[in-house]
């Protein structure tokens, strides 16, 4: 197996603009060997467009994209295996024909291309629809078929776009598992979501995009070291108040003694410790881990923000 | 990342081909419209054999008195090539029964002197008139030559051999009224065909764009390898198509004798047809391709190929309107020879017979440079459209960026 931490896919310094409209910006990032990377950001934050300037489909107005540090070309892209938002796939095709015909585009013989499909379709489930056509599958099924047109000639690059928009949970399961099966034989898996916590969740590594930059990235623990730390406090005989009398702190949340604060850059929590006696006995006293929806909140638009996105500067056209 | 096999264009090109024809060849539509077709040009012949044979063949009833003069009015209606059928009544009134009962269409009584007496229903055919009016003449002459000592077959025979020797100047050619019907069926197949194929390209190329697949087809070949294999496959459906039905016309017509068209010339139109079509496909699959491109979705594909839809609709038009009854008008014969006009317009003429040579020549020659100038065209649009998703990319937009 290859280096862990060494470099796989490399994004570049990365713009794009479309007429006026700025999809990204100077986009920068690694995807690393072995590796489950989230991307995520709301909608048209640029997330697609990067996608598809790894694949060649879109060029970029600057920057680059690099396999093993020397950029990527048209033939070696052939081994990135890549699932669009919402099908890439031909309704009126059947299931098998569909899956062996993209084998073969991407260089397979006949024979390989219909052993990696019956192995695929049998992985994930969808063996017994192999003469069905797309049209007749089920959402979820429709997106097994998906996933399995992506990984169908063994690629040694993964990027997914919204793998996980309108699964169930089994669904989920199999598809984080078969990502992380992957990413452990080595190949980096990118994948974007707006779902913030499923990310948190499946991800090795982060990326939370904005307007066309890469806001943060890192270890879903170096995330959440980027925020303020948080404390969680509880003085049940005390009057709330006591909080406030400590400088450099500001109270998130009261619930009947219990409080959350947060503390300034280079406070020691010792001080809030000594307050909190002093205010009354102190029954619990805890730092806080804030999950990444919480820190991320103002980023990433949950989809029920989606239909209020559509003012925001890359919307629309770009599709994200 | 090691490529796999690497793909050479002739197997990108034929990899998209083959998918298109397996595809559309299994689709129900196709297999339909296909047989639907066939079955019209059958049909065709067969009616037009039961006009001609319903035509021709007029029913001339005689009596006993009038054997003589019978024989007279077969020969000359032979002779001119609109054969009569006759047939001897028992008597005048059984004769005046079937007049009035339209089982005769006119009743020979018999001659007096010059004077010949007919029954008709109502009035008397034109064509009869003028045969009757000639065998009268006949066998009021041959009585005057015998008469006067002659002989009547001596006579006869040095009429016949009297003709008149034409020595035309400027000769208008002459056209045959069965290659007329030929060339305007063949017109109406290939605007048919060149319509539908068309918007099947059209669509094909917004239905890759609308699912996105053609993303997953674009990481793996190159725009002008998905376009040039989309009108290869489609094309060849097409092609299949025209063959098809222009044979099954061919053979319907000779079978049933509804055409009396050489073997050689009913080939030289079937071949003309798919050498038009194959022009015709390729200039306007390129173009229907690029503008497909321009667009998302199946609804706009309509507006966006309005324009040479309207081309295509106007050198059908013109042809069938004008053609059969003026196959030489030089307005037409000037559109055939222009690029979009001609796959519509050129087979209908050649059917129809009588194209010089040079007109012939200029049309294939100005169609196959045009090509050249499609490609390059249509190729832009479609590398700069075919991965905009969203609102409708405007032409100008798409030529330019790229």
């Amino acid at each position: 197996m290859t280096d862990i931490s060494a470099a796989g896919l490399e994004f570049s310094h990365l713009s794009k603009r479309y007429g006026e409209v700025v999809a990204l910006d100077d986009m920068t990032f690694d995807l690393r060997h072995g590796e489950v990377f989230g991307f995520v950001g709301g909608n048209g934050a640029g997330k697609t467009t990067t996608m598809r300037i790894a694949l060649g489909v879109l060029l970029a107005d600057s920057g680059e994209v690099r396999w093993r540090g020397s950029p990527v070309t048209f033939e070696n892209r052939r081994r990135i295996g890549y699932m669009p938002e919402e099908r890439g796939l031909y309704p009126k095709m059947r299931v098998a024909e569909q899956l062996v015909y993209l084998a073969r585009l991407h260089g397979l013989s006949v024979e390989a291309a219909r052993e990696r499909t019956a192995v695929w379709t049998e992985r994930l489930g969808v063996a017994a629809r192999m003469n069905d056509e797309i049209q007749a599958l089920s959402l979820g099924n429709q997106q097994r078929v998906q996933l399995a047109s992506a990984l169908v000639h063994d690629p040694a690059v993964l990027i997914l776009d919204e793998p996980f928009s309108g699964l169930d949970p089994t669904a989920v399961e199999v598809m984080s598992e078969v990502l992380h099966e992957q990413a452990d034989t080595g190949v980096p898996v990118l994948f974007s979501s707006h779902q913030l916590d499923l990310v948190e969740r499946i991800s090795d590594r982060v990326g939370i995009v904005r307007a066309g930059i890469m806001v943060a990235s890192g270890t879903v623990d170096e995330l959440r070291g980027t925020g303020h730390e948080q404390l969680v406090v509880d003085v049940p005989d005390a009057d709330p108040a006591w909080s406030r009398t400590v400088p450099g702190t500001s109270l998130l949340r009261e619930e009947n003694g219990r409080v959350l604060l947060e503390l300034d850059e280079g406070l020691d929590d010792q001080v809030v410790l000594r307050a909190a006696l002093a205010a009354g006995p102190v029954r619990e006293f805890a730092r806080r881990r804030p999950p990444l929806t919480e820190l991320f909140r103002h980023v990433v638009s949950v989809a029920d923000d989606d239909e209020t996105s559509a003012g925001q500067p890359a919307a629309g056209k770009v599709d994200a | 990342m090691n490529p796999t096999s690497a793909m050479s264009s002739r197997q990108a090109v034929w990899l998209v081909a083959e998918r298109e024809l397996r595809t559309r060849l299994r689709s129900k539509a196709y297999r339909i419209t296909t047989l639907a077709l066939m079955l019209l040009v059958i049909a065709f012949a067969v009616v037009m054999q039961l006009v001609s044979s319903l035509d021709s063949e007029k029913k001339v009833g005689y009596t006993d008195s009038a054997a003589a003069v019978m024989r007279d009015v077969s020969a000359i209606a032979t002779g001119r090539g609109e054969p009569v059928d006759a047939q001897r009544v028992r008597s005048e009134s059984a004769g005046r029964t079937l007049v009035s009962a339209g089982k005769l269409d006119v009743l020979v009584l018999g001659t007096h002197g010059s004077r010949m007496d007919v029954v008709v229903d109502e009035k008397l055919d034109d064509t009869l008139r003028s045969t009757l009016t000639a065998a009268a003449g006949q066998s009021a002459l041959t009585r005057q030559i015998t008469g006067l000592g002659g002989d009547p077959t001596q006579v006869a025979a040095a009429v016949s051999g009297a003709s008149v020797e034409v020595d035309a100047l400027s000769p208008s050619p002459s056209f045959d009224p069965q290659r007329l019907a030929v060339g305007s069926v063949a017109g109406i197949l290939i605007y048919l065909a060149l319509v539908t194929t068309g918007q099947t390209v059209a669509q094909g190329v917004v239905e890759e764009k609308s699912t996105r697949v053609v993303e997953v087809l674009l990481a793996t070949i190159r725009p002008w390898q998905l376009m040039a294999g989309k009108v290869l496959g489609i094309g060849l459906v097409g092609l299949l198509q025209v063959a098809a039905v222009g044979v099954t016309g061919v053979v319907a017509g000779q079978i049933t004798g509804a055409l009396s068209l050489s073997l050689s010339t009913s080939i030289s139109v079937v071949a003309w047809l798919v050498v038009w079509f194959v022009l015709g496909f390729t200039m306007y699959s390129l173009v229907f391709a690029g503008l497909g491109a321009l667009v998302s979705r199946q609804e706009d594909v309509g507006g966006v190929t309005a324009i040479p839809t309207m081309l295509l609709v106007v050198g059908y038009v013109v042809g069938i309107s004008i053609l059969p009854t003026a196959p030489s008008n030089p307005v037409v014969a000037g559109l055939s020879l222009v690029p979009l006009f001609s796959p519509t317009l050129m087979p209908m003429r050649l059917a129809m017979g009588e194209v010089p040579v040079w007109q012939t020549l200029a049309a294939l020659l100005l169609a196959v440079a045009t090509v050249p100038f499609l490609v390059s065209l249509s190729g832009r649009i479609y590398r700069n459209g075919v991965v905009r998703t969203g609102t409708r990319l405007s032409l100008r937009e798409a030529v330019r960026n790229g």
